[in-house]
């Protein structure tokens, strides 16, 4: 039988390599002494959606004995002491995200760290008076603010905690896929190769790309994305407030120019994040700290974008609501006002939208980023990529557990119908409300401060969002 | 692995005691490229380890004390009888089981061994031969904790011969399943005119009516043969959706799970027919047969 094996192995190594030779002048005309490691799974990209896929995946009972890599550019960040200054990137997490996390035990060395819940979100308009109010009932946490840091010091230590399941590969940037054929009916190697910078080749039955909004993994599938650049960029910072307060209210205000956002950090400190034309944001970044400190207090506080029209407009509406609906709008706080600007915590970034036509393919999966990018007006972002690890690993759990070929499409395309069902929607309306609110034009004002009227006082709706 | 090295055409008229029917062997060759080609014609068996994957799995950890993390049929032997390109080899090597699958055209055991030669863990785990189930009889009598015998029953020869040794080659208390197709009107409107003939998502000329097995009947010859049987379930293919499902009717598919008696010949006396509810039950603690 060795005889016959050794035949057939050879048969099928000297095969392979055709395989490769014909994929592309990047394969280099060598004879492999060993085929490239093979992994079950590998993620490209370890960033906070990338190291969470790995982890989740790594603590999943029906993964014990399989093997995942993380490929992640950069090298590895040691977080054992958080400094005594924030981090002026910070993440919106949803109670749906914090569940997850918890799942696989970050959460709990998210909550050792540092991190502010908040109860309330105060959302209103620049040019009324109309503002919307969430807060749940119970008096349970709407959300959390974290640090991205301190999300990925979580994700690090339970990743190092399945270190036997899950390899991290720091340093080491993905240059070239090559991709097998659907239907194996040949003999070339049925798995996804892997060509680092560095020369070194992986095998995978299963890559998910976790790269970013601009994936390399997506580029080299070949999968269409639908995309737009805004002529926005952010500007994000920390800041002191003037007096301490509960500070567990998130507040954005929509300016003409972009929305403007206060996270809370803590009692006496929030996160910036402002969204506004490219030229504003660089004025922003090169002002002194005064006078970025009154930009900041006055674009909460102004009324200059108010017209008479619509505040009377807008009053009116607000009076046949309180007749219909004697408890329909809610009481107005007042947003903190801000004191001063850690130095060095200014930073701005481009904003866009993408979406991508196709999440699945042969033995491939986009999540987050990659995916879907959208506007940081809805503190979406990071929820999105963690949902879409949600339900990835739960149909991976359950292909694994029945013995299937984790690369089958046949599991990957419920992962994208689901999330894709769940996306579309709310990223075409994270978009809508970006361009709705950036106008001055009366019209589209009115419709908006309406709109947001409205939903103030509809409960259903509110609960919904 | 002398098999191997057979020629084939004596293994085409071999002994007319065979469970092997030389013309069902025909109409699979022609096809023996086309097994892992997921939504080609074979894309039914494909989709059926949805539901008989967990079937067998969950039957097995209900049966069992033990549950390896990650591998839940590890240390369990398996023989696939009829494995065809392995379709069925496969999943249940992923799940931990050692398996033998065996096939008497070399053609599929020659795709076979090819498909699972990319992975490492699978190529360690299931050894292919190309044999019937009679030549292996005198070298693995009472070898095997598991016997899989899907989608065969309805193609071979002798289907008593056939169950008489799977008992020879299964351990006592070891476990037997079958899936096949009854034999009744609609199993032949469904199963051959439609199936074949109008959708095609069979291959025209696979499947003989005449030779569909009816559950009662496979029942008596299991039972007069050292089975008992546990478990009998009709199962329904959704060809808008691709997908199978359970059924309380056996009218067109059915599976079966019996279990060889135990060494001192008998039984457990106490054991009612159960029926397999959800996909997903839980692995509870062994309880003996």
């Amino acid at each position: 039988t060795s005889a016959v094996m050794a035949v057939v192995c050879g048969r099928g190594l000297l095969a392979s390599l055709a395989g490769r030779l014909w994929a592309g002048p990047r394969a280099p005309l060598r004879f492999v002494t060993a085929a490239a490691p093979l992994y079950d799974v590998v993620v490209s990209g370890g960033g906070m959606v990338g190291s969470a896929m790995a982890a989740v995946l790594g603590h999943d009972t029906h993964f014990h004995d399989k093997k995942i890599a993380l490929l992640e550019a950069g090298p590895r960040k040691e977080y054992d002491r958080m400094p005594d200054s924030y981090s002026n990137r910070v993440s919106s997490i949803s109670p749906g995200s914090a569940t997850l996390l918890s799942s696989f035990g970050a959460w709990d060395h998210v909550c050792s760290l540092r991190l502010k819940p908040f109860r309330r979100m105060q959302v209103w308009d620049a040019c009324s008076e109309a503002m919307i109010v969430f807060e749940k009932d119970d008096l349970d946490d709407m959300g959390y603010i974290v640090e991205n840091d301190v999300i990925m010091s979580a994700l690090t230590k339970q990743l190092d905690a399945v270190a036997d399941r899950v390899e991290v590969f720091y340093g080491s940037r993905a240059v070239g896929y090559t991709w097998p054929l659907p239907s194996h009916s040949c003999d070339t190697s049925p798995w996804v190769q892997i060509e680092l910078a560095d020369g070194r080749r992986l095998q995978t039955k299963l890559l998910i790309g976790a790269d970013g909004h601009n994936s390399v993994v997506r580029k080299e599938a070949k999968i269409k994305n639908v995309e737009h650049r805004y002529d926005q960029s952010a500007v994000v910072a920390t800041l002191h407030l003037s007096e301490a307060t509960d500070n567990n209210v998130a507040w954005q205000r929509f300016l003409p120019t972009g929305p403007i956002a206060l996270l809370p950090l803590s009692d006496t400190a929030s996160s910036l994040v402002w969204s506004t034309s490219h030229e504003h944001a660089s004025e922003l970044l090169a002002m002194d700290e005064e006078s970025f400190v009154d930009s900041i207090n006055s674009a909460f506080w102004s009324n200059v974008n108010h017209s008479d029209f619509i505040d009377t407009a807008g009053a009116m509406f607000r009076s046949a609501i309180s007749l219909l609906k004697p408890s329909g709008t809610a009481v107005r706080q007042l947003p903190p006002s801000v004191a001063k600007v850690d130095p060095e915590s200014r930073a701005m970034f481009p904003l866009g939208m993408g979406h991508a036509t196709e999440y699945v393919q042969h033995r491939v999966a986009l999540i987050g980023d990659a995916a879907h990018r959208v506007h940081p007006l809805a503190g979406q972002g990071v929820n999105l990529g963690f949902g879409d690890i949600a339900c990835l690993a739960h149909h991976l759990s359950a292909a694994a557990f029945n013995g299937s070929d984790l690369g089958s499409l046949k599991h990957l395309l419920k992962f994208e119908t689901e999330r894709q069902r769940h996306n579309v929607s709310l990223i075409a309306a994270i978009d809508v409300l970006k361009r709705l609110y950036s106008t001055r034009l009366a019209p589209l004002v009115l419709l908006r401060t309406w709109g947001l009227q409205a939903t103030n006082a509809l409960p259903p709706v509110k609960v919904r969002i | 692995q002398l098999s191997l090295f057979r020629p084939t055409v004596k293994r085409l008229f071999s002994t007319s005691h065979s469970s092997v029917d030389s013309k069902e062997m025909k109409k699979f060759q022609l096809l023996a490229h086309k097994w892992w080609d997921e939504e080609g014609e074979y894309s039914a068996l494909h989709s059926m380890n949805d539901i008989r994957v967990p079937f067998i799995r969950d039957t097995l950890l209900n049966m069992s004390s033990n549950y390896h993390l990650g591998n839940p049929l590890s240390g369990v032997k398996i023989l696939d009888v009829g494995c065809g390109g392995g379709l069925l080899s496969e999943p249940l090597g992923r799940l931990g089981a050692s398996v033998t699958g065996i096939d008497p055209l070399e053609d599929n055991i020659r795709t076979a061994d090819q498909h699972k030669s990319f992975d490492p863990v699978l190529a360690k785990r299931i050894q292919y031969k190309s044999s019937s189930l009679e030549e292996i009889v005198e070298e693995s009598m009472e070898t095997f904790d598991v016997i899989v015998a899907s989608e065969v029953v309805e193609h071979v020869a002798d289907l008593e011969m056939f169950i008489k040794c799977c008992s020879q080659v299964l351990k006592p208390e070891g476990s037997l399943f079958i899936t096949t197709i009854n034999k009744t009107q609609l199993s032949y409107v469904l199963g051959i005119v439609v199936a074949e003939k109008i959708i095609g998502i069979v291959p025209e000329g696979t499947h003989e009516w005449e030779k569909f097995v009816p559950p009662k009947e496979l029942e008596r010859l299991l039972e007069s043969n050292g089975f008992s049987v546990k478990t009998v379930n009709g199962m329904l293919y959704n060809p808008l959706s691709g997908s199978w499902s359970w059924m309380e009717s056996t009218s067109v598919n059915y599976a079966v799970h019996a279990v060889k008696s135990g060494a001192w010949g008998q039984s457990s006396p106490t054991e009612a027919l159960s029926e397999v509810e959800s996909e997903h039950p839980s692995a509870t603690a062994g309880t003996t047969v």
